[in-house]
């Protein structure tokens, strides 16, 4: 199998569909591994992978340690701070640091905007991005996708709706990119201050009416609400935002029937989405978790180990 | 001291409206004549300046040299010496130091520095103390100690009351006051231009009204009050509007633009890979904004060019976007970078004689100080520019501390070739004469 041709993964705006549908193959593939009794594979022994979280994460760091362990990679994970951000060892030295371990792997989730961008263009690593700021979160968009495609089989012509904070969201950043280098088509909905300032580079349609903008949807992607938001003035308190904009099985009734409702977590229940349905048949919420570790697995094949079988 | 002459240059003087070849005398620190076929004086030194352009020395009238308080980014005498290196033979300095230039004794201390630079330094006072926004600084006694201009820059003034009393006050002073536009909460969080770069980078934004809106409260306030405005680097399509307006109604306002401003957009940003030497403020605006500036420059909405320079360490810059400081530095870049732009005849309006104005004679007659003319009996700043020298902009070759700009690598035409300083050579041929003072 080749490997991919680039040494990091920042994001998804920068992919070719070609890369991303051999990325969620790849997955597929690993999906496979993730069925089996012992989940184990040498792939990747005695390979260094370093992640390095400075903001809070349970599902993706999960994520990724386990998808390294089946894969055998050694890794380390060290978890930092926002503040320490601020005030401790700045990424420089860091960054300083993972070259002399010779680690071959940085994963990193970081608080600002483009800080992959500043590791990768510093380190001999590959780094992924697992989410900088409010830019991408690569690996949720993909295994978003590898959801869906497995689902439906297919992400061409289907319509996918973003619905809630898409201003601050680096799911919906990556998701966007994603699904509409693959054919989908993307429409977002929300508080007209919860979406970008300005769309035209995306080319997607925003709705403030989510009825409106659910009509015929395949799948409904809602997205987590920052309580910060609220108290930055975006919108006046979250029961108005859950009244107004809340998904429901009511509020999405005018999607297809067999739509699918996602989430990448963790889901504040009865804010953006209701129980009946982050809990209901259409739910795939659960799925994104395995397809994550799925995809993980196959970006870390790919960066590290395509070349070497 | 020996006398000098420059020899058969074009001599570019927008105070006298001359474009035209001519020999110039300079002696005793000032200049002697200026006039075709001199007779060389015996003993005088000679440049021989065929296919040169001779200027008024160029006054950067935005500049922080970070002294005192903050040697480590730049000082009094390494920013003077890029200055010299980048062709101009004046700078401000702005009173965002520590301690402020809020007290006298901070511009004297600069002043007394200044003695030692390869260059004029002019010190700005602060508006109000410790650039607080709250309390008026002692401007009176500021200006006797030999300030300029007062200037809260870096900083908006947000009290309406204070700035309206800033204004009607300075006026009894015959003082300039020179404003840094941005009404804080709309530019809150925000670290580049608002607008669809920052919507995919995810970068909080600035938008263009928190310049303009500003802008526009300060407007009516000088209409109100009186007094001498004058907006720093304006960025924005919609602020050189205001200030067009503004001018046509008579109001005595002037302003200026950054090169970086004219040449760079927004789109830098994530073309660079979230360079951090292309956070600024106020940010690099839309493709459209930059033309307005343009334009604004050609029709005499906007009276001068001034870089702005802003050094920072390397340490400060080298960081996650968020983190680091906005500035850029531009003392040994911008006359190069611009005089690219006349050599590339991107525009029919943009000639030699126009960047002159912008950069020496409006800059000396906005701020009143000496300088900006090449008439007899003035002091003999000059600049010599070679507009097909070939130059490339390397950081790591500057005299200024810093290293902060988003132009490294850029190939040019046009660059100074000699600075000249109460008729001392301070610059010549890219090498500072100064490394030898004591620092």
């Amino acid at each position: 199998m080749q490997a991919l041709r680039r040494k990091d993964i920042l994001g998804l705006e920068e992919m070719s569909a070609e890369e991303i549908t051999f990325i969620l193959e790849t997955a597929r593939s690993m999906q496979e591994i993730i069925q089996r009794s012992i989940k184990k594979v040498p792939t990747l022994r005695g390979r260094p992978v370093l992640n390095l979280f400075y903001e809070p994460s349970t599902r993706t760091k999960a994520s990724f340690e386990l998808a390294q362990k089946y894969m055998s990679a050694d890794s380390v994970s060290v978890a930092g701070t926002s503040s320490s951000l601020v005030k401790g060892e700045t990424l420089k030295d860091t960054v300083r640091n993972v070259e002399v371990m010779g680690v071959e792997c940085v994963i990193m989730r970081h608080p600002v905007s483009g800080s992959s961008h500043y590791l990768a263009r510093n380190v001999e690593a590959s780094v992924i991005n697992a989410g900088d700021g409010m830019h991408e979160h690569p690996t949720q968009g993909l295994l978003d996708m590898l959801t869906i495609w497995e689902k439906k089989g297919r992400l061409e012509e289907l319509k996918v709706v973003i619905v809630g904070d898409v201003r601050h969201s680096r799911v919906a950043r990556s998701n966007i990119w994603g699904l509409k280098k693959m054919g989908a088509e993307v429409v977002l909905a929300g508080p007209p201050t919860l979406m970008p300032p300005d769309l035209g580079a995306f080319d997607v349609k925003a709705f403030t009416c989510i009825e409106e903008a659910v009509e015929k949807a395949d799948v409904i992607m809602a997205l987590r609400l920052q309580k910060e938001r609220q108290e930055s003035g975006l919108f006046p308190s979250l029961r108005e935002y859950a009244e107004l904009y809340g998904l429901t099985l009511k509020r999405v009734a005018p999607a297809k029937e067999d739509v699918l409702i996602m989430h990448p977590g963790p889901i504040n229940r009865g804010i953006e989405i209701s129980s009946e349905l982050a809990d209901g048949p259409g739910s795939v919420v659960l799925d994104q978790v395995t397809a994550g570790v799925a995809v993980r697995m196959a970006l870390l094949y790919l960066l590290l180990g395509g070349t070497k079988e | 001291m020996q006398s000098l002459i420059i020899k058969g240059g074009r001599v570019i003087d927008p105070s006298q409206n001359l474009d035209d070849l001519a020999d110039l005398l300079v002696s005793e620190g000032t200049i002697e004549a200026l006039k075709k076929g001199l007779k060389q004086p015996e003993g005088a030194a000679v440049i021989e300046a065929e296919g040169m352009v001779i200027v008024p020395g160029l006054i950067d009238m935005h500049v922080h040299l970070r002294d005192p308080g903050q040697e480590y980014k730049e000082d009094i005498f390494s920013g003077s010496l890029a200055a010299a290196a980048g062709g101009f033979t004046a700078v401000t300095a702005m009173a965002n130091t520590d301690p402020v230039g809020d007290d006298p004794s901070v511009i004297r201390y600069v002043r007394e520095r200044a003695g030692q630079a390869a260059v004029r330094v002019y010190p700005v006072g602060a508006v109000t103390k410790e650039l607080k926004g709250e309390e008026m600084a002692e401007m009176g006694r500021i200006k006797k100690a030999g300030a300029v201009a007062f200037s809260d820059d870096g900083r908006p003034l947000v009290n309406g009351t204070l700035m309206r009393n800033a204004l009607q006050y300075s006026s009894g002073l015959d003082a300039l006051l020179i404003v840094h536009e941005e009404d804080p909460s709309l530019a809150a969080g925000g670290v580049m231009h608002e607008g669809a770069v920052s919507s995919v980078l995810g970068l909080n934004g600035i938008p263009a009204e928190a310049e303009e809106a500003m802008i526009t409260r300060d407007l009516l306030l000088l209409k109100l009050t009186g007094g001498r405005l004058h907006v720093a680097h304006l960025s924005t399509a919609g602020s050189v509007e205001l200030i067009r307006k503004a001018r046509e109604e008579g109001l005595a306002v002037t302003a200026e633009v950054t090169p970086h401003h004219l040449l760079l957009t927004d789109r830098i940003v994530k073309n660079s890979g979230y360079s951090t030497d292309t956070k600024v403020k106020p940010p690099l605006r839309s493709e459209n904004d930059r033309q307005a500036l343009w334009e604004g420059l050609f029709d005499g909405t906007i009276d001068a060019v001034a870089t702005d320079h802003a050094p920072h360490h390397p340490d400060d810059k080298d960081r996650e976007f968020d983190f680091a400081p906005f500035g850029i530095a531009g003392l040994e870049a911008a006359l190069p970078l611009l005089l690219n732009e006349v050599s590339s005849g991107r525009s029919k309006k943009l000639t030699l004689s126009l960047l002159v104005e912008k950069l020496s004679t409006a800059p000396a007659r906005i701020l009143g100080v000496p300088g900006g003319t090449l008439r007899k009996g003035s002091p003999a700043d000059i600049t010599i520019i070679d507009p097909s020298k070939i130059f490339t902009v390397n950081p790591e070759t500057w005299h200024s501390k810093s290293r902060n700009t988003p132009f490294g690598g850029r190939r040019l035409t046009g660059a100074p070739v000699y600075t000249i300083v109460g008729g001392k050579i301070v610059m010549k041929e890219g090498v500072v004469v100064g490394d030898e003072l004591e620092k």
